[in-house]
């Protein structure tokens, strides 16, 4: 069954915004990300903490100027995962049809 | 459920699409530019046919027409830079998209790229008296930057600059029309693709 390839992780709107979003850019910082998935920092923030610690994204702080910048990229464990998880809900919508 | 795991393909794709590409360049930047280089060609025409009734060859480009020619496209730069820039600055507003975020910088970038090596050697050019070369060279650089830049924003873009590319190679083989490819490529092609990007995405928008 198929079912088992579907990760639990992604399976929530944000979650699988950040990952959609984390993929095909090579680092993005929380403002974007907030603005791309319009949710609030709170809402957002927790996300990335699950994110975080499953290992699927890294989060590297740095500094614009004064301001603190942090940035979020995919590490290539959620990179393996997310695919699978894209392959399997492909899939799954390929057998139904 | 299938309709659930559909939804999330939808989603995904949409994220991937608005996080990586500038949606919001307006099809209007586009046709301000081009009337911008329509009059500037007419007023550079203007200028090329005033020095040569006094001149009896064409070989001979006087350095005054020539600090005329630049300026004037210098100037079309500018005024074109400006309109398009507004035009795109009020689509963002309108979308609620940032004009300085990360896809506009990348954007950017990448366009401006192959476009400032073209400069550099239309310089070159230019100091060297090469001024057949000139247009050509515009049209050629200006079509790889847009190539370029269409990973980044709608990538219909990529085919305004497959047809400068064109007009480029064609007037690399006849240098003598370069004012006339010019004229087509950054002027009649621009309105055009302006037209067509803003019937096709801002049209609908404006009547709501």
């Amino acid at each position: 069954m198929n079912i088992h390839k579907l990760n639990k992780i992604f399976d929530h709107r944000v979650r699988l915004g950040i990952m959609s979003a984390l993929l095909v850019n090579d680092g993005v910082n929380f403002k974007f990300l907030k603005e791309v998935l319009d949710v609030t920092d709170g809402n957002l923030a927790s996300h990335l903490k699950t994110l975080e610690e499953n290992k699927f994204i890294k989060v590297e702080k740095g500094f614009i100027g004064r301001k603190t910048n942090t940035t979020y990229k995919v590490t290539r464990a959620g990179e393996k995962a997310f695919k699978l998880h894209l392959t399997a809900l492909e899939q799954m919508i390929k057998n139904l049809q | 459920m299938e309709d659930k795991n559909l939804q999330a393909l939808k989603e995904i794709q949409s994220i991937m699409a608005k996080s990586s590409r500038f949606i919001s360049l307006s099809g209007l930047s586009g046709i301000a530019a081009g009337i911008c280089a329509m009059m500037g060609a007419f007023v550079a025409n203007q200028s090329i046919t005033k020095y040569f009734s006094d001149y009896s060859s064409y070989d001979h480009t006087p350095k005054e027409l020539r600090n005329e020619l630049i300026i004037i496209g210098l100037l079309v730069f500018i005024a074109a830079l400006i309109t398009a820039f507004l035009f795109t600055l009020r689509k963002s507003k309108k979308d609620n998209t940032p004009i300085w975020g990360q896809t506009s910088l990348r954007l950017l970038w990448n366009t401006l790229l192959p476009m400032g090596i073209g400069a550099a050697l239309i310089l070159k050019l230019i100091l060297e008296n090469n001024y057949a070369l000139v247009a050509p060279a515009c049209l050629l650089f200006y079509g790889l930057g847009l190539i370029n830049g269409s990973k980044y924003t709608l990538s219909e873009i990529k085919y305004l600059g497959y047809c400068q590319l064109g007009l480029g190679l064609l007037n690399l083989w006849l240098p003598q029309y370069g004012l006339y490819f010019w004229t087509l490529g950054f002027g009649v092609l621009h309105i055009i693709y302006g037209v067509v990007m803003w019937s096709k995405y801002e049209r609908g928008n404006n009547n709501e």
